[in-house]
């Protein structure tokens, strides 16, 4: 268990977020053009990163919106928080 | 060759204050090239490397380890060992290791105390009845022993259930699968070890592989922290890890990394001669020989290497525990773990070629790979040694992503993911 600062309510328990997965998937401009490969790399292929990772967060029992994290996930630790729309923060 | 045990190595050993027993396995140093290497000692790649041997007369075979073996998730689950799964592909491969683990102590001369003590799954609500009842009948028609019990027959079948109607989740029936049951997770292990290293097999402890060396999309070898290993064929069978081995090699893999927590109590006098897992409140609960209750909690929703999970998880498992058991109200718990899953979309795992020749995965177990064990590690051995899946395995491909012809047992894999 970890604490997180969202942008929008400040420090909360990680229990009251959801995890949303990997960030910076960019939805397909054309579905229609895909191919089976695609689809598949879109739908369910993720780096899963042992390391440093960008991820989506939901303060889901909270505000309820959307933001973005970089944390380490081989001790959880969270180095940096932004907002949506936002540009991630250098590495 | 190793000396068989029996209850006469054991009196002969009693003499000599059990202090000259053989080695059970050797401490080999890697040698410059190995036919097979499989990457990963826990059970799935130790029971590999020993149909390999055994089956498939290959014997240049290298297991490496990045930590001992067993360490991982062999050494973290709940033990538990079962197949009532729905659809027939998980039907036929969960099957296969149960049929295996009916004769596997003999097979090996190594107890693995499997114990079919049968396994009963909870329903809570509507919904519940009527998957469990469909999963039932899917089950009969596979040739799976399952029945569906009322909530009386639950009751008789562990009477310490609190079976009120009055509870927030009431039990509403479940189902029994006889032939399932529980095993030590750490002689499953050793066993296999043993025997793979009678066959010949170097298991090589402490060796943590650093990237996978290709030419084209051919495999050549692996960098190890013990130095580079020529090999035409690698097998992956990190669990957790997965994803990093993977990305060693140019692969991505459909699957999340994450922490799911058990924990066991003091150990107290027999009191539960079964397993009962209740999907929908999220508890599972047995007792080891050791008389400590072994409970299983959920997954945490976040990718995590960090074998950690969160205290929430915890208290939301014991809370349902206590509710189902009041009779546990007192009891201290002893230890509490994590270990890390590799979770499939699709709640199925992966025994599978890759686009990279001489390159196989066997991963996406998930929560639920213990019971596997032995049928995971003879049909990763046939897809390995043939360089095509055995008929049992053909449905877990890595394809099945691109296909979409998924296996859905998110049902059937009674950890909520």
């Amino acid at each position: 268990m970890f604490l997180i600062n969202c942008p929008f309510c400040g420090e909360r328990e990680q229990s009251e977020f959801k995890a949303g997965g990997e960030a910076h998937i960019v939805r397909p401009k054309q579905p229609t053009e895909l191919s089976d490969d695609e689809w598949a790399e879109y739908l369910f292929m993720r780096k899963n990163i042992k390391g440093i990772q960008f991820e989506r967060w939901n303060h889901a029992h909270g505000c309820r919106k959307w933001f973005n994290m970089v944390r380490d996930t081989s001790n959880d630790q969270i180095k940096a928080i932004y907002k949506m729309g936002e540009k991630p923060p250098v590495k | 060759m190793k000396n068989k045990y029996s209850i006469f190595s054991l009196i002969k050993n009693a003499f000599s204050y059990h202090e000259n027993w053989q080695k059970a396995w050797g401490d080999p140093k890697p040698k410059k090239e190995y036919d097979i290497i499989i990457i990963g000692g826990g059970g799935h790649g130790l029971a590999t490397a020993y149909y390999l041997a055994k089956k498939h007369d290959i014997k240049n075979i290298a297991v490496v380890e990045k930590g001992w073996i067993g360490g991982g998730n062999t050494g973290r689950n709940t033990t538990i060992i079962r197949s009532n799964y729905l659809w027939d592909a998980s039907a036929g491969l969960y099957d296969h290791a149960l049929k295996i683990w009916e004769g596997l102590s003999q097979e090996l001369n190594y107890n693995v105390m499997f114990s079919q003590r049968g396994v009963m799954n909870l329903a809570h609500n509507l919904q519940d009845v009527r998957d469990l009842k469909r999963r039932t009948h899917a089950n009969r028609l596979n040739g799976i022993d399952a029945v569906y019990l009322n909530t009386e027959e639950v009751k008789k079948f562990c009477p310490i259930i609190n079976t009120s109607q009055d509870i927030r989740y009431p039990v509403l029936g479940g189902t029994l699968q006889r032939r399932a049951g529980t095993a030590r997770h750490d002689a499953v292990a050793w066993g296999y070890a043993r025997g793979a290293d009678e066959m010949g097999v170097d298991i090589i402890q402490n060796c943590e592989v650093k990237g996978i060396k290709r030419n084209g999309d051919t495999v050549e070898g692996i960098e190890t922290t013990k130095g580079f290993i020529k090999t035409k064929k690698i097998g992956v069978v990190a669990a957790g890890h997965s994803s990093v081995i993977a990305n060693m090699a140019g692969l991505k893999l459909p699957l999340e990394s994450k922490p799911l927590q058990a924990l066991v109590s003091e150990p107290v006098k027999p009191i539960i001669d079964t397993v009962v897992m209740s999907n929908a409140v999220h508890a599972y609960i047995s007792q080891s020989d050791k008389g400590e209750l072994v409970i299983g909690a959920g997954t945490d929703d976040y990718v995590s290497y960090s074998q950690k999970g969160s205290h929430d998880i915890v208290e939301g498992t014991l809370s349902a525990i206590l509710e189902l058991y009041p009779i546990f109200s007192r009891m201290r718990m002893l230890r509490q773990w994590g270990g890390i899953v590799d979770i499939c979309p699709d709640a199925s795992p992966i025994i599978s070629k890759t686009s990279i020749k001489g390159l196989y995965f066997n991963c996406g177990w998930g929560t639920g790979g213990f019971k596997a064990t032995p049928g995971s590690g003879d049909l990763f051995a046939h897809t390995i040694a043939n360089d095509e899946p055995h008929k049992l395995n053909a449905a877990f491909n890595i394809n099945r992503f691109v296909s979409g012809d998924l296996v859905d047992e998110h049902g059937a894999a009674a950890v909520a993911h």
